[in-house]
């Protein structure tokens, strides 16, 4: 069993799927795919355990040696990213069973379950996979469910939001695919730690670079990365509750760590952030999205739109760290990485929980809910604190280390439009807090908490932020080593 | 190397921006799904190219000496993307009758139109 966890870990959500279609019954469905998710969970924390411990895993799928056969990878980058995925997605199916009913009609709950799986199996298998048409494949998988995800939106304005995520997505994923191809076609291998080999001593080539610069704006269309954002306000602003909160968490997250493999490892970062300087490109970029994606955050009356916007500005940070390509840098990009994971689901998951209760997440229909909903408000004050990067939580640890990075890297104007950045998130967050305690409630608002079982993951988050915001040897720990061995070449 | 050497290319160039200018340019829900379809079409030949070797046969082993082999994962990677392609032009497919459905229209400016008033 333990020598094939790494194939485990994406076989298991991807079987699991199909078998939750033929459950075919909303309640059935849900305790199967919970089930599944905690496994995968599960499966991730034994494998990180064993990375740290043991080094990188190599797992060689039929048994067909690399660079011939497909591999699976587990080193402690891709293990820490695998962990934080499939962590939210158990946490985000904790909650999901009174938000689903609520939000999706119950003949097609089984559905967003399965959507929901499929869509784990993806982000799983392209953070695991050491290979770079797998990763297109799984990007695939996972961006088709959660297409799927968005369009079950109960406005109709999800579906015109899931179809332009789709044709955004596509060109993403094809740009991807053009990169490969170009890569394919001067080395003749596929294998992720084979690229690394035989590209940078060809990175003077023409196509090579063309390559490089296909897949890195493809996938920087995936991460959102300013100002290729566009997609994303509306695809979370209309998604069911519980979709955004694991879309928001992981997806863009996994982009991320793609993209970090391809500049750190496939090219190495004296190409990347040498040649192609792609270290002042990207923070110009982090702090323009920082910038104006906080700013129009301010201004939108949609909560949900509000905090989407909110995580273009935040994939802004962790780009800021990777674009210093230092292990300080890296580190605090990292972090953040996992930081943002935990906030932006703590607080999409207490949007979720308002959405129960009020059937609007408008900032009119959250007036007075302070005294009526006061775990809720109280939980998404809390990530909203760790949002600005209020000392003791999550968002304090991982600006502290990019501030450190910048004042590391002598770019003294960065660490304005950070302190800048931070000061528009205490506005937008502020103006919640206002209507939610200071408004008086209008008459027959409705009364009440969300269920035990929304509250309660909600508020395990929360613990989480603060715990890792004060105890910040796993994390850091962790992303250092990461962060180090991205820089140390190594595969 | 003369000039249209390497044509395959260009095609594969011109129907690529083709298929992103109709995506960006048309206003119909359809078409920029076949704008999209062209533009993926586009990468399929870009890597049915790649791996074409002149005068190169199929990968099975025939007896002989000098026998010229033509690479086969580019085709079977493609083969992969194409089926990703099918299924994401089903789904893009599945939406647009759905969005059909809630606004009456496929046109981009009509849906707009309709959010608008409905505000």
């Amino acid at each position: 069993m333990m020598p094939h966890l790494p194939a485990l870990q994406i076989v298991l959500p991807l079987l699991a799927a199909p078998v939750c279609v033929l459950l075919g019954h909303g309640r059935f469905a849900y305790g199967f795919t919970l089930v599944i998710s905690w496994l995968a969970f599960a499966i991730s924390v034994l494998l990180l355990n064993s990375v740290l411990e043991g080094g990188s895993i190599s797992y060689q799928l039929g048994g067909w040696a690399p660079p011939w056969g497909i591999e699976l990878r587990v080193d402690p980058v891709n293990a820490y990213v695998l962990m934080i995925v499939s962590a939210i997605g158990a946490m985000v199916m904790t909650y999901a069973r009174p938000s689903v009913d609520r939000e999706i009609r119950a003949e097609r709950e089984y559905l967003y379950y399965t959507a929901h799986l499929l869509c784990l199996a993806g982000l799983l298998g392209v953070t695991i996979t050491g290979d770079a048409f797998n990763i297109f494949v799984f990007f695939e998988i996972s961006s088709l469910a959660s297409y799927i995800l968005i369009s079950l939106g109960s406005n109709r304005r999800a579906l015109v939001a899931a179809f332009n995520y789709l044709v955004f997505g596509t060109i993403g994923a094809t740009f991807f695919l053009i990169g490969v191809g170009m890569l394919y076609q001067m080395t003749g291998t596929l294998n992720l730690a084979d690229l690394a080999e035989r590209v940078p001593p060809l990175t003077g080539n023409r196509t090579v670079q063309a390559g490089f610069i296909f897949m890195a704006i493809g996938l920087a269309l995936k991460a959102a990365l300013f100002p290729l954002h566009a997609w994303l306000p509306n695809a979370y602003a209309y998604a069911p509750s519980v979709a955004t909160a694991f879309l928001a968490a992981t997806a863009t997250k996994v982009a991320i760590y793609v993209l970090i493999r391809i500049y750190f490892t496939v090219f190495g970062a004296d190409f990347s952030f040498g040649v192609m300087s792609l270290g002042a490109l990207l923070q110009i970029l982090a702090v323009a999205a920082m910038i104006v994606a906080s700013l129009i955050a301010i201004f939108q009356n949609d909560i949900k739109r509000m905090l989407a916007y909110s995580s273009v500005a935040q994939v802004g940070y962790i780009l800021l760290g990777i674009g210093f390509a230092t292990v300080t840098g890296l580190t605090g990009g990292l972090l953040h990485l996992f930081n943002h994971a935990l906030m932006k689901a703590a607080l999409f998951m207490a949007l979720g929980c308002v959405f129960y209760r009020m059937g609007s997440v408008r900032l009119e229909a959250m007036a007075g809910i302070g005294s009526r909903m006061p775990w809720t408000t109280a939980s998404f004050v809390a990530g909203g604190l760790s949002l600005i990067g209020v000392p003791m939580t999550v968002g304090f640890v991982s600006k502290w280390y990019l501030l450190l990075a910048t004042v590391d890297s002598g770019s003294w104007w960065i660490v304005i439009f950070v302190l800048a950045s931070s000061l528009l998130a205490i506005i937008y967050i502020w103006r919640v807090v206002e209507v939610a305690y200071f408004s008086p409630s209008p008459e027959g608002a409705p009364k009440g908490e969300a269920p035990l079982t929304m509250l309660i993951p909600t508020w395990m988050l929360i613990v989480a932020n603060v715990y890792f915001g004060i105890d910040t040897r796993v994390s850091v720990g962790v992303a250092t080593r990461a962060a180090e061995f991205l820089l140390g070449g190594g595969l | 190397m003369e000039w249209p050497g390497l044509y395959n290319y260009w095609i594969v160039v011109f129907l690529m921006m083709a298929g992103l200018y109709i995506v960006i340019a048309q206003g119909n829900l359809v078409k920029k799904m076949v704008g999209l379809t062209v533009f993926q079409a586009s990468v399929f030949i870009m890597y049915i190219t790649m791996g074409k070797v002149t005068g190169g046969t199929a990968p099975i082993i025939i007896p002989g000496d000098n026998i010229v082999y033509a690479n086969p994962l580019p085709h079977v990677l493609i083969l992969t993307a194409i089926v990703v392609g099918v299924s994401t032009l089903a789904l893009g497919l599945a939406l647009i009758v759905r969005i059909n459905e809630a606004y009456g229209s496929i046109e981009e400016d009509d849906i707009e139109k309709e959010e608008q008033s409905a505000r």
